[in-house]
């Protein structure tokens, strides 16, 4: 699915490229959880922002990560992304509503 | 590539914040000789969590990966506490990280069971006091 699709969820872009296309959405904040199930090309909603969260995006190969709840990223991890190409997006919706949102427009899980 | 390709990275244990980079360093290593996408990511999953762990519990520690043809071998030592119970530190959800590591989102108890679920072979070689060597296998199909 495009990226672009979601336009209308208002994501602001915080760091790194633009993302392009994704296939699934993995939601959590534990990053061994996530090392383990983020699939290449998914979206990862989390809440976790430190720069770790961009070494898991980096080998999980994430297509984006989406920081919920209005979460910035921490000084580090916005050069991290910058270096590691990781696109990284914020929104001051919940994961629970940013799941619901994207589920929908990809019609349905 | 008929020879044995030898990679060394020493594991800095006061920085969670390069924390994982000989993961990332060796997943490019990977991707430029030609492994398969599925590949890269087993080894480099099971690569970073034994690099987290010897970050989290040991102050650090050596990784060296072996790449051959046919099947990629990490061997990650550590001069760390051990482990006592290797049994229960294999449980997933069982960790003992502190409340700090915790926050920065570790502390699962997914390291070694990710470890395991994610190579061919394991095997952890640990004494109390003395420190922990972890062996990996990625066969290469």
């Amino acid at each position: 699915m495009l990226f672009s699709e979601l336009t209308d969820l208002s994501l602001k872009h915080i760091a790194g490229p633009a993302a392009e296309e994704f296939d699934g959405v993995y939601v959590g904040d534990l990053l061994s959880r996530a090392m383990g199930h983020v699939e290449a090309g998914n979206l990862w909603i989390t809440i976790m922002n430190n720069i770790n969260v961009i070494a898991v995006a980096s080998l999980s190969e994430a297509s984006a990560v989406i920081l919920a709840e209005g979460v910035a990223l921490t000084e580090d991890a916005e050069e991290a992304a910058r270096e590691k190409n990781i696109s990284v997006y914020s929104s001051e919706k919940s994961a629970f509503t940013l799941c619901a949102e994207i589920a929908q427009r990809m019609g349905g899980v | 590539m008929s020879e044995v390709l030898k990679f060394h990275f020493d594991v800095d244990g006061e920085n969670f914040s390069s924390a994982g980079e000989a993961s990332v360093v060796m997943k490019k290593k990977l991707r430029q000789l030609g492994f398969s996408p599925e590949v890269m990511r087993r080894v480099s999953i099971a690569m970073y969590e034994g690099e987290i762990n010897m970050v989290i519990h040991a102050n650090g520690g050596t990784a060296d990966v072996l790449v051959s043809d046919d099947e990629i071998e990490i061997i990650l030592s550590d001069s760390g506490p051990g482990i006592p119970d290797i049994a229960l530190a294999m449980q997933e959800g069982y960790s003992t990280a502190t409340d700090n590591v915790r926050a920065l989102g570790f502390g699962a108890g997914m390291g070694l069971p990710n470890m395991r679920k994610y190579t061919d072979y394991m095997n952890i070689d640990t004494k109390v006091g003395v420190g922990t060597t972890v062996t990996m296998k990625v066969k290469v199909q």
